[in-house]
Order: C-alpha cells, then structure tokens, then sequence
C-alpha cells in the first residue's frame, strides 16, 4: 500500500477545510468541498443529538410529581442535584442498603441517592450517619456552608435523639434539619385508629426490608420477617421509631366527637421512614412526605 | 530543545483542541532528521529492506493486552470492593476512596465545583491527588487504561472495521473541534443551570456504576452511541465528544510518559496511523514531516500503545523523559 493512499485513509479532520487559512493552500476540488460540508452537516447533526440528550435530562426534574427522599443531611433539592458527584460512596457504606441510586428517569438525577422508605427505610442502626460521613462532596452534609439558606421549618430544633444510643455517653445524632416529615395519610387504614391489633411478620414473608432490633442486635440489622409481633393495640410505628419523641400514639377526637387512638408526629421527627416501612397495612397508613417542613 | 521541537510543542496543543497538525518548515527540521528524510528519499535498498521486513513482521499485542488486564481489574476493584465488603476502592470512577484516600475525577470534579459553586476539602484533596497522579501517569491513559467505555468502544470499533472492510459501512469523520465546543458548552451549562448536566450522559460515569452497583435504563444511551459508532462514525464518543478526554489530554500535557517517535528506522507505511484513536497525533510518522530524530507524541495520545505494539520497525516506543538521561 502506498503512502499516500494510507495517509488519506487515516484521520477524521486531517481534510478540514479553514477558511481563514485557504489562502495559501491550493483550491480544494469540488468533490472536496462538498464532503467537507457533509462533514460540516455531520458534526452540526452529532452537536444537536449530544445536547438534546443532555438537556433532555431536565424534562425528569420539570414533571417530577413528588420529590424523592434523599439521604439523611442532604442538602436542598438543587444544591443536591449539583453537588452530587453520583458515587454512591453513600450506598456502598449504609448497614441497611436503604440507599439506592437513581436511573435514567431521573434525568440530571440519574446516578444520585434515594430512599423508597416503604421498601428499605433508613433506620440509623449505623449510629453515627455514615453516608454523611462517605460523601466526598459535602451533598450529604452534618453542617451545611453558610451560604446556603435554612428553609424555616426543615430545622430541627434539637439534634435528635437516637433511642438505640440514649444510654451512651453521646447519644444525638448530628443531624440539624429533617429529610421530610411523618403524615397519617390514610388515617382510614390505620390499625390503631381501629382499634386492632397486629399479629404476625408486619409486612409479610416475603418482605425483604431490613432492621436493627436492640433487643437482637445492636450491630447486626435482621429482617423485619424474621422479627413478627404480636400486639393487642397496634403501635409498631411508634415502638420501631428510631428517634426519640417523634411520634405517640395519643387519644384524639373523632370528626364525629367520640374519642379514638391515633398515632401523632412530633417535632423531632427527622422523616427516616421507619414507620412508613414497618406499617402493616397494605399501602401504608403513614407516609414520609419527603422536604416536607415541620408546621406546628 | 530545538525549534522545531519547541513549535510542535504549542502546535500538538492546538492540534488537541482539533485544529489540523500542519506541515513543519525546513528550516525548522533538525540537520539530523534532515539528513534522514534525505536518505529515505527514493533510496531502492531501503524498499526492499521495508517489503522484507512486512513480510517477517509478526503482530504483537503486547500492550494491547497489559492495558486491557489493568483496566478490567481496575473495574473490577471498584465491584469486589463493594460486593464483598473489602473497602479497597470504594465509590465508582468518578469520585472514590482508595485505601481511604480520596480521589476524585478531574472532569466530574470540575463539573461539580462549576454547578455547585462552593469547594469542600475533600473534593479538593481527591482533585489534587489524580491531577498528580495523571500528571505523571500521562493525561490521557485515563481513557485507555481505566475508562470502562473505552474498553467497549474498542470492540466496538472491531465491529465497525470489519463492516468498513466487507464495504457494508464507511466511516463518517466529524470536526474535531467539536469536542473543545462541547467541553465550553458543557462547563458553561454547569455553570449556568447549576446542574452537573454533563454527568447525566457521561457513558464513563454510566458504566462504572453500572458495574458497581446494577444495572439501569442509563445503559441504552451507552448502548445507542456504541450503535452509532459501528454503523456510522468510527469512534466517535472519544474522538468528537467526550470532555472527560480533554480535560486529562490537558493535564497530560507536560507528562513524563509518553510514546517517543524515533525517525531512523521508520519505514514511513502508517500503520501506526490505521490503529490509532487519534491519529492526529501521529502526523510526524508521515515521510518528511519529523522534525527531529526524535520525536515526542503529543498530549491528545491516550498512551494506549497499539501503535507501539503495530510498528513492525520498533520506531515507536514508550518513553519517560529523562529517564533515559538519568540511567
């Protein structure tokens, strides 16, 4: 082979045409000239797909109908989704595998953690907020830069006491604003508001969710399948609630005037879906509203 | 360091952002490398000597296969690492602990500090640390010996040269200037929408976790520009798109490794060119152009060294600079 022919052969660009420099060069033929407009067509067509897909990607975030519930300590929505580096250095150290990273829906968001609280809710049996601690960018932070605005109501307003550690020398965890908020949302469904009891594995056989039972295991997180109960009033979401004070059940007044037991959201609730997770009636009687902000 | 040298230097820089590698003048050619092309120039034994030595060359793929050992392995840190709990390399390519170190890549890092507008520590120890370390690794191996689309692409590029063979497909090129106007396009959006929207579509980012942690819906935009690139434009991601590429080629710039050109035993036949991803790179191989004895290639090279591992005359080698003065 000749070195001409593999000269030509090689090298996508080693034929651009440059305007600004053809007055030396010798004209270019017209076959030339109108591959290099192909050419020109070509990378005009390769820039407008690139884009659209990449831009594509905020269609996700301008139709979300409910925002996802994020790791604990991380920052607002939008400061979320730009500092995250989608890592998942957050997912590889959580003791339960309640983080999970987003797909290609998500659009900007594909890659960043989530919580579906129903399926694997964050229980804080690691203690000390790990996932905080793992992110390499401060999206999960324990104090957020100044900079950055305090939504009113997202602020705890004492750090958290964690029930599994209330005995220990420190036993906060250092959390300064909620994720969301426990809401009743279909008080209709709720045992205790029935007045029934609750036998069995609280959310089936099958079910593959995870938790840390003190009275099993401090370190080690069972299955919620492994671990039925049996309770004459059900309260599994106020007896499973990781943080002190968030929720009690307490005897409220009907809408009709006769009094019934409900449970009741507290200040200090952090939104971590424990009670969402462990509710045993199917969809679940109490949700985490996620971002959502304490009103008293 | 000659003139000639010295101009290609800045010249292989802009060559990187996609202008054309041109033609050196005479005047800045080495009086050696002169005497070279000089004694290349019709000489009827060096045809023979070139026509016997293709008919004796034996492939190698030598480096081919140390680099595709590495960068499986390297992926695989990242999954046995977290699937087996043993904390070696935790995180996924684009930012990570190894050993417990930070270490962050340089293009999505960048990314983040554009759309978030505020540096932690962290991140910037996990910057430092690979600019350091791909300072002195040479830029843009990143893409050859760890980025996991690359490994794809390659195979993928086979595909394309075979369909190119049997004339079922001819490779479409593009303007590789292209790939500077995405990196602009692609900072400024950071910058202005305050989303890192590049990592939305990095096929880099999309594989690596991907591997680590399942697979998602995100794996059909890397599917469909593997499509595009066998059915239409060969390689096309790394050699038109990918910003990842031009932020390590800019790193690599004054990086001890690289592939060094050495004029004498050339046979001129470019088969190094056929092979390379960037070609470009390797204008000097083209009879007359060298202007040294010795040419250094310039930082658009991923280091790969299929060329190394093609060249039937061993005219092309990976080199340390300096290091050859120190022993």
């Amino acid at each position: 082979m000749s070195e001409d022919n593999s000269a030509q052969e090689v090298g996508p660009g080693s034929t651009a045409p440059e305007p600004a420099k053809s007055g030396g060069k010798p004209p270019m033929s017209k076959e030339r000239k109108q591959q290099a407009r192909r050419r020109v067509l070509r990378t005009i067509l390769l820039t407008g797909g690139v884009l659209g897909a990449a831009i594509s990607g905020y269609l996700p975030l301008a139709y979300a109908q409910k925002q996802r519930l994020r790791p604990p300590g991380a920052l607002d929505e939008k400061d979320f989704l730009s500092s995250c580096i989608k890592c998942g250095q957050c997912v590889q150290v959580c003791p339960v595998q309640a983080i999970k990273l987003a797909d290609l829906v998500d659009g900007f968001g594909v890659g960043v953690p989530y919580i579906d609280a129903r399926a694997q809710a964050c229980d804080f049996s690691c203690d000390a907020v790990q996932c905080i601690l793992a992110c390499p960018t401060g999206s999960l932070t324990y104090h957020k830069p100044e900079f950055l605005p305090v939504r009113p109501g997202a602020a705890l307003a004492a750090k958290p006491i964690l029930i599994a550690k209330e005995k220990d020398p420190e036993p906060t965890l250092n959390m300064h604003e909620r994720i969301g908020v426990a809401r009743l949302t279909r008080p209709e469904s709720c045992l205790a508001i029935q007045g029934k009891g609750f036998k069995g594995q609280a959310r089936g056989p099958n079910f593959k969710g995870e938790m840390r039972y003190m009275d099993v295991d401090r370190w080690k997180p069972i299955k919620i399948a492994d671990h039925p109960y049996d309770v004459p009033e059900c309260d599994l979401c106020v007896r499973e609630c990781p943080i002190k004070g968030a929720i009690s059940i307490e005897t409220v007044f009907a809408p009709n005037g006769t009094q019934r037991k409900s449970p009741v959201v507290h200040e200090p609730c952090v939104g971590c879906g424990v009670c969402e997770m462990i509710c045993p009636v199917e969809p679940a009687a109490i949700e985490i509203v996620s971002r959502e902000v304490w009103r008293s | 360091m000659s003139a000639g040298l010295k101009r290609r230097f800045w010249d292989q820089i802009k060559v990187m952002l996609g202008r054309d590698p041109s033609r050196p003048i005479v005047a800045e050619i080495a009086p050696q490398a002169q005497v070279m092309h000089h004694y290349k120039r019709g000489n009827r034994d060096l045809i023979a000597e070139k026509l016997h030595a293709r008919a004796h060359a034996e492939h190698k793929n030598t480096w081919r296969n140390r680099r595709w050992i590495t960068l499986i392995l390297a992926n695989l840190l990242f999954v046995i690492s977290f699937q087996f709990d043993i904390q070696i390399l935790e995180g996924a390519l684009t930012a990570s602990r190894l050993i417990g170190f930070h270490a962050v890549d340089l293009n999505s890092g960048l990314q983040v500090i554009l759309a978030h507008k505020h540096i932690i520590v962290n991140l910037v120890i996990g910057m430092t640390t690979m600019l350091v370390f791909w300072m002195l690794f040479g830029g843009r191996a990143f893409c050859s010996w760890l980025c996991p689309y690359h490994l794809l692409a390659e195979w993928a590029e086979k595909i394309h040269l075979y369909l190119v063979k049997k004339k079922l497909v001819t490779d479409q090129p593009m303007d590789r200037r292209l790939r500077s106007v995405f990196w602009l396009i692609f900072a400024l959006l950071a910058l202005l929408t305050g989303y890192t929207v590049y990592e939305s579509i990095s096929p880099t980012g999309i594989l690596s976790r991907a591997l680590i942690y399942g697979p998602g819906l995100a794996l059909l935009w890397v599917a469909a520009l593997l499509v595009f690139e066998v059915f239409f434009s060969r390689r096309a991601w790394c050699r038109y798109a990918c910003p990842i590429g031009l932020t390590y080629g800019v790193v690599g710039i004054l990086s001890p490794l690289r592939i060094l050109y050495r004029l004498e035993g050339c046979f001129h036949e470019g088969d190094c060119r056929k092979v390379c991803l960037v070609p470009h790179v390797l204008d000097t191989v083209i009879k007359g152009r060298a202007v040294g004895a010795e040419v250094p290639i310039g930082p658009d090279c991923t280091r790969c060294g299929l060329c190394v591992d093609t060249c039937p005359t061993g005219s092309l080698k990976f080199d340390v600079k300096g290091l050859s003065k120190l022993m």
